[in-house]
């Protein structure tokens, strides 16, 4: 179909749309006041949380989905479409509702609050709980990146590999593992962006503590109700720190394919 | 089991293989000695299936495999080896070289696998590639590999493995042809060292011959003939053998006779040949197609360089020509109409004069 106009204009005003809030973060932030907002013990406390928690998430994140994505790229078995549902949910389900979710199975009064209260472990409202709700919203993304790349594989280099004499366990490291590195880095810079950004299911299932549950974005959206100049000024530098994530991670991203 | 393998209990191979792949059926019974065997079929005979059922790579849905002494994999006893157990080393048709790996990681990754520790197995591996001149290819990676030279480093991947049987799926399909006669020498000696089983694969004839002493033949997933190049050329079992192994296959030296032509002496015979880059004192073979080989009762008095005479053993129908057989050493066989039989009136025991047109004539360096 022909590029008409009308739809050239349509999409300058979509972008319109995409830019204006950049734009308003860029011109309402109180510069002269970034530097003392972002080094305030607020802000670093909350910083150093959410790059615990996020990074945690990932890595626990990568231990669940490699065996998911696994099982769902390599086996054929009843019930394997409602498994890949099931593990995508978080993807789509209101965060507030993963937050509720999350209460239900781990809180107190929860499934496994019982057996966890028992062992004299409790997780809502600890940074536990904020490394947990970052897990489970940002490793579906995991599981997508690397069921897709699985499924590319080239698995003759892994039967050349076992003619060979490896062992699985090294044709994992040797051969399945490097050929998924794209994917692997595509997966944990969606996935880490997520967490990062994570706030209702944080806030639901494991509060607003500063200091121990109080996140990034928790710190914006407390802080907007009394001071705006430093939510915006924190804003910012989410917004730095993700965009950074992203084309570091995958410089390709914004790598144009021909028309 | 064939009595040829109970003579020699523990050496060889000894396969019946059926495998099942979709509408494709393999059910193929192959035996191969310690040595060089070709396994020689038209394309989508199953060559690679059999491979891949030797290597592990493809269940049997019946059958038995022994080789070396040791049952690879037996049906009706719910044994399988799986491929890392079996002692194999495989040259797959298409390389699959791992791509994150150098060409020298990817021929020192069979002894590493194998326990060999990282300086001994990059040395093992570095000599393999010399042995197959592909010794300045060690730094690259297999993306910076032409065809050519990444069938060489999966090649040297396979015989660095330190195998009892090597499985080499067309082992010289991406050689360009320049090339190809140098690698076919090369591969050849690579092998004579070998002491277990090597099986290459091919749908050439003259890759077949010219590399082993026996041939498999493979048609339709089936082995449809076991033997050396005579036994084939002798009793071929199928049309398709028949006219592939109707061609002679003269092996001998090359000399230069006093005028400065190029001659390759075999066993009784000297042809005349066009010897191409080859030099006198090597070891070639020449293709001669039976159709290129014209008979008659006098000596000719035509263009061709090579006459020769002999006396017929052998008169074979071959459709609607005949193929004639001659006493020469090696023997010659030429397939000519059934009118020319009438004409000339051949019979076993005429005399005759053979003719080869030099250009005719193929050489091939062994």
């Amino acid at each position: 179909m022909r590029t008409s106009s009308v739809l050239v204009a349509l999409a300058a005003l979509a972008a319109v749309f995409f830019a204006l809030p950049l734009v308003g973060l860029l011109a309402e932030a109180p510069w002269s006041a970034v530097t003392t907002t972002l080094l305030s013990p607020r802000v670093a406390s909350a910083a150093a949380i959410s790059l615990v928690a996020s990074a945690s998430a990932v890595v626990l994140g990568l231990a669940l989905a490699f065996p998911l994505a696994w099982v769902l790229a390599r086996t054929r078995f009843r019930g394997r479409r409602w498994l890949r549902g099931l593990v995508l949910l978080p993807m789509v389900l209101p965060p507030v509702v993963a937050g509720v979710g999350l209460l239900t199975a781990f809180g107190r009064r929860g499934l496994l609050g019982g057996a966890l209260d028992a062992m004299g472990i409790s997780i809502p409202f600890t940074t536990v709980a904020v490394v947990l709700a970052a897990t489970f919203v940002s490793t579906p993304f995991l599981v997508v990146t690397l069921e897709a790349g699985l499924a590319g594989l080239d698995r003759r280099l892994e039967d050349a590999a076992a003619t060979l004499g490896a062992s699985d366990a090294r044709i994992l490291v040797t051969v399945v593992l490097p050929g998924l590195a794209p994917s692997i880095a595509a997966g944990v810079a969606l996935a880490w962006t997520r967490a990062l950004g994570e706030f209702g299911a944080t806030i639901t299932f494991a509060g607003n503590l500063r200091g121990r549950t109080q996140t990034l974005p928790l710190a914006v959206y407390e802080t907007l109700q009394t001071d705006a100049g430093a939510a915006i000024a924190i804003s910012l530098a989410l917004l730095a720190i993700c965009l950074l994530a992203v084309v570091a991670v995958r410089g390709g991203l914004f790598r144009e394919p021909p028309l | 089991m064939s009595a040829k393998t109970e003579a020699a209990p523990g050496t060889g191979l000894d396969a019946r293989m059926i495998v099942e792949r979709g509408r494709f059926r393999l059910e193929a019974e192959l035996t191969a000695p310690p040595g060089i065997t070709a396994l020689l079929g038209p394309n989508g005979a199953g060559k690679s299936t059999v491979v891949a059922a030797l290597a592990g790579l493809a269940p049997l849905a019946d059958g038995r495999v022994v080789a070396g002494g040791r049952v690879w994999e037996e049906v009706a006893a719910g044994l399988r080896l799986p491929p890392r157990a079996r002692g194999v080393g495989v040259a797959f048709q298409e390389p699959r070289l791992f791509p994150a790996l150098t060409a020298l990681d990817n021929v020192a990754y069979g002894p590493r696998s194998r326990g060999v520790p990282r300086a001994e197995s990059r040395r093992r591996a570095e000599a393999w590639l010399e042995r197959l001149g592909a010794g300045h290819l060690a730094p690259r990676r297999p993306s910076g590999l032409s065809g050519g030279e990444a069938q060489r480093v999966a090649l040297a991947r396979a015989l660095a493995a330190d195998a009892r049987v090597l499985l080499l799926d067309e082992p010289l399909s991406a050689q360009d042809v320049e090339a190809r006669a140098a690698s076919r020498r090369e591969l050849a000696d690579a092998l004579a060292a070998f002491e277990g089983v090597a099986l290459v694969v091919t749908h050439d004839p003259i890759d077949a011959l010219t590399l082993a002493g026996r041939v498999a033949v493979i048609e339709a997933g089936r082995v449809v003939q076991e033997g050396g190049a005579e036994d084939l050329r002798r009793r071929p079992a199928s049309p398709w053998v028949a006219s592939l192994a109707g061609v002679n296959l003269l092996r001998g030296r090359l000399a230069t006779t006093t005028r400065g032509d190029a001659v390759l002496e075999c066993e009784g015979l000297r042809l005349s040949v066009l010897p191409g880059d080859l030099a006198a004192g090597r070891m070639a073979a020449a293709v001669v197609p039976p159709r290129a080989i014209t008979l008659s009762l006098a000596p000719p008095r035509g263009s061709a360089r090579n006459v020769i005479a002999g006396t017929v053993v052998s008169v074979d129908p071959a459709g609607d020509r005949v193929r004639v057989t001659l006493d020469t050493r090696p023997p010659l066989t030429a397939e000519i109409t059934r009118e020319s039989l009438a004409d000339l009136g051949i019979d076993r025991g005429t005399a005759v004069h053979a003719a080869l047109k030099v250009t005719e004539i193929e050489v091939f360096s062994v």
